[in-house]
């Protein structure tokens, strides 16, 4: 068959999150943090052939009015950690831990990863995140305050330095002495473990702001965005892509892959009432009230979820919710819940039912396939990040449903063909640095074979983030 | 023979399952084959050594891949202090025990060099009287944190739409000398309540750190004397903080050469400790035939100088084997040694129990 080759899609695995998306009040809601929650996910996702699985990462408890926001799963384990686990009962499929790089530092980091790159033979990933409150800063050493401009110029500088270490070992396996003298790093030494797999780590960035794009244009292999529509998800997918030229590199060499919920039936109208369901249950009465002071930043407690919003107006000062996103513009917001609320009669629950994450495909398996496709086809995405909301199970319709219909349509592979996430994602692997006085490459060494003949804008890109 | 009592406490073996320079030190493989073997041989644990200057893999990244691929050996990666977060070695180690279904220990070093401080930038080189003050209260606070969530605090009450009853959460609020952490922990309380902390307490620094926070304590040794005046001193300093002094383990740490031992062990006129001599780096090393071995260890358990011992291979391969199908089979074969594993965590391995979380009320009606 000589049929041409269709773009295909990308898919991940998001364990459900310690947020409102994740319903746990529901008879087949497993628990959040036993090991075998994890490999169920893990192993569903591989049976489906994803690119990898994500995992979250959580630095310090929610709060609200200043006590520990109780209504939602809370308690998750330390990512690197579960992934070298997940790695034993794994084969294929990639490993992407979220790992803060205000309140880490880049040797201990590149460590880790370097250490889950050589342990899963290749799977390894990094999505890069970064904060500046003072309120995470309460369990770390460097506590305190980070500005949003440095919050980027520090991300972007450890990045740089972690590829300086991955790349310290040359295509030898000899170590070279590193230093590296920057903004925010000072640091000097040997670099203790020798370049995996994969030559670096994959790199996933978040977060929809111009720093955040040009960052990810730099120095992300995978952008993990918010799915909006199909017209939104183009103009982000041409954005960002558009950017890549300034440093040297080809639009293959990142991937858009924004987050995506969905809700599945036999028929379409079932699909929908499973929808709904999943939204009630994501929006308890207390979730309601909750999700409401957040952004009116008052205590509401008093208010009936059932009854009609408050008349007074939000508090654009309030410090009521810590450890969360804050809301752009409450006072806007407020006024267009309380404009929707009025059109259609809605209570405070369905106010915030009807404002707050629809799931993203709602549908039978079909139409969800095809809508998958079309998003992927039409360049509005290069796959999804999938957030299921139950845990562990979450998965297994679209696996046992979805998966094979993509499969039909030729946009979704039928088996893995490479062993390493970079394969999976049709990433090449950097090349490592000649060592210095190799005559004849190590034909043992994975460097000397890279059959990619070396891009030089990506040998060189880190240099283009720094500081 | 030995005319003294037997111990009333049963024998502990553990093995470091460290590979060195290797060319496969980076690989799996080699851990999960020399953890599945000392699980053979029902060792308690096995141990993995790490500094940010050595070569090769993160400790406990090994020793969760190897989690999955065993069953009931604990495992305990060393994870230093010194230019890490308190917070993270705190969920690090609590998310082992998690992977492990409670197996997980954690052996607390410090940094104290030069070219360490280099590799992070963030703070000179210190005393190390300063760095184990601190690793101490790594220790304690990573305890805290363990502690912090109630067992019970996870209630998921449809009713009130309350996934946790929050007054089971705790802050730890803990101010060191040098950094302090708020708290609550974010990984839910893991399933031996604590993991297990092991110091090597050979020197006196450490020692101290061991004496009030360890559950286990490795002391070097050139003799049986040695080794007795060693877990005396540790069970009088745990005692003096208030300690029951049988909650510290005391384990002898010997690297053994059972290869070229055996050879050199063929005119064995020697005593065994005169198989003992000082290695590199202050390490005790025993030079022997396996048989020689169990007699050592034997003889030092059944006279009280040693609750166990720490065996690190010479060879990571060859004396692993010649221990676990040598040395520990006859020891078992004695009666000495367990030859299943009545539990299922390192702590029931080790006798002790599940320790009650420090911020969960006393329960009603006193004590029983």
């Amino acid at each position: 068959m000589n049929t041409p080759v269709k773009k295909q899609i990308h898919l991940a695995a998001h364990f459900p999150g310690v947020n409102a998306t994740t319903v746990w009040a529901d008879p087949r809601s497993g628990s959040q943090i036993d090991f075998s929650s994890f490999e169920h996910l893990a192993r569903t996702a591989e049976r489906g052939l994803f690119d990898f699985f994500f995992l979250a990462e959580g630095l310090r408890l929610r709060e609200h009015k200043g006590r520990i926001h109780d209504l939602d799963v809370v308690g998750r384990p330390e990512s690197i950690t579960v992934l070298n686990a997940l790695a034993a009962v794994t084969d294929r499929l990639g490993l992407a831990a979220t790992v803060n790089a205000t309140f880490n530092e880049p040797y201990e980091l590149a460590r880790r990863l370097g250490t889950l790159d050589h342990l899963s033979g290749g799977r390894a990933a990094w999505n890069v995140v970064t904060s500046s409150d003072a309120f995470t800063g309460e369990n770390f050493r460097r506590g305190g305050y980070l500005d949003r401009a440095d919050r980027y110029t520090r991300a972007a500088e450890f990045v740089a330095v972690a590829r300086e270490l991955w790349d310290s070992w040359d295509g030898g396996g000899a170590p070279r002495p590193f230093a590296h003298s920057g903004r925010h790093f000072d640091i000097s030494g040997e670099f203790g473990v020798r370049r995996g797999p994969q030559g670096h780590p994959v790199v996933i960035q978040a977060g929809d702001s111009d720093e955040g794009r040009e960052f990810a244009a730099s120095a992300a292999d995978i952008v993990f965005t918010r799915h909006g529509t199909l017209a939104a998800g183009r103009a982000f997918y041409a954005d960002v892509k558009r950017r890549l030229g300034a440093y040297g590199r080809r639009p293959a060499d990142l991937k858009i892959m924004p987050g995506a919920t969905f809700a599945l039936g036999d028929t379409a109208a079932e699909a929908q009432e499973k929808a709904a369901e999943i939204r009630r249950l994501q929006v308890s009465p207390q979730n309601a009230i909750l999700a409401l002071e957040q952004v009116w930043g008052r205590d509401l407690s008093a208010y009936d979820p059932d009854g009609p919003l408050p008349d007074i107006d939000p508090d654009p000062e309030s410090q009521l919710v810590q450890g969360r996103v804050r809301i752009g513009d409450p006072l806007a917001v407020a006024a267009k819940w309380r404009a929707l609320a009025a059109a259609k009669g809605l209570s405070i629950r369905q106010t915030v039912i009807e404002t707050t994450g629809r799931q993203s495909f709602i549908g039978t398996p079909e139409s969800v396939a095809a809508e998958l496709d079309e998003f992927v086809q039409t360049d509005a995405a290069d796959g999804f990040i999938l957030i299921p909301h139950l845990t562990p199970g979450g998965l297994d319709d679209f696996v046992a449903r979805v998966v094979p219909l993509l499969q039909e349509r030729g946009s979704f592979r039928t088996r893995y063909e490479g062993t390493t996430l970079r394969d999976h994602l049709g990433l090449a692997r950097p090349p490592a640095a000649p060592a210095p006085d190799a005559p004849a490459p190590d034909p043992k060494d994975p460097d000397a074979k890279d059959p990619d003949a070396p891009a030089p804008a990506r040998g060189t890109r880190g240099a283009a983030v720094k500081g | 023979m030995s005319v003294l009592p037997s111990p009333s406490r049963p024998l502990r073996l553990a093995a470091a399952i460290g590979r060195g320079d290797a060319a496969d030190a980076l690989d799996a493989e080699p851990y999960i084959r020399a953890a599945r073997l000392a699980e053979r041989g029902r060792l308690d644990f096995v141990t993995l050594g790490d500094s940010f200057t050595r070569r090769g893999p993160d400790a406990l990244a090994v020793l969760a891949r190897v989690a999955p691929a065993t069953e009931r050996i604990g495992l305990v990666p060393t994870v230093t202090t010194t230019h890490t977060e308190p917070f993270h070695v705190s969920s690090a180690v609590a998310t082992l025990d998690w992977v492990s279904r409670g197996r997980a220990g954690w052996t607390v070093d410090v940094s104290t060099t030069e070219a360490e401080a280099r590799l992070f930038g963030r703070r000179p080189a210190a005393p190390a009287r300063a760095l184990w003050r601190e690793a101490a209260e790594v220790a304690d606070v990573a305890g805290r944190l363990w502690d912090s969530w109630e067992d019970d605090a996870e209630i998921r009450d449809v009713a009130t739409g309350r996934f946790i009853d929050r007054d089971k959460l705790h802050y730890v609020d803990f101010e060191g000398g040098d950094f302090s952490v708020r708290g609550p922990a974010i990984v839910p309380r893991p399933p031996q309540g604590r993991p297990v902390i092991a110091v090597d307490a050979t020197a006196s620094l450490p020692r101290e750190a061991a004496a009030r926070h360890a559950d286990i304590a490795y002391v070097r040794a050139m003799n049986r004397s040695g080794a007795a005046g060693a877990r005396a001193d540790l069970r009088g300093r745990a005692a003096a903080h208030g300690r029951d002094p049988d909650a510290l383990t005391v384990l002898a740490a010997l690297t053994v050469d059972l290869t070229d031992g055996e050879r050199a062990a063929s005119a064995d006129s020697a005593s065994y400790e005169g198989k003992l001599t000082a290695g590199r780096g202050g390490r005790t090393r025993y030079r022997g035939g396996p048989v020689g071995l169990a007699a050592l260890i034997g003889d030092w358990y059944e006279a009280g100088a040693a609750d166990g011992f720490h065996i690190t291979p010479a060879d990571p391969d060859g004396d692993l084997e010649r221990f676990v199908n040598g040395t520990v089979a006859l020891l078992q074969h004695r009666g000495v040694f367990r030859t299943f594993y009545p539990g299922a965590t390192l702590r029931a391995h080790l006798g002790l129990a599940r320790p009650a979380g420090r911020y969960a009320p006393a329960p009603a009606g006193g004590i029983a």
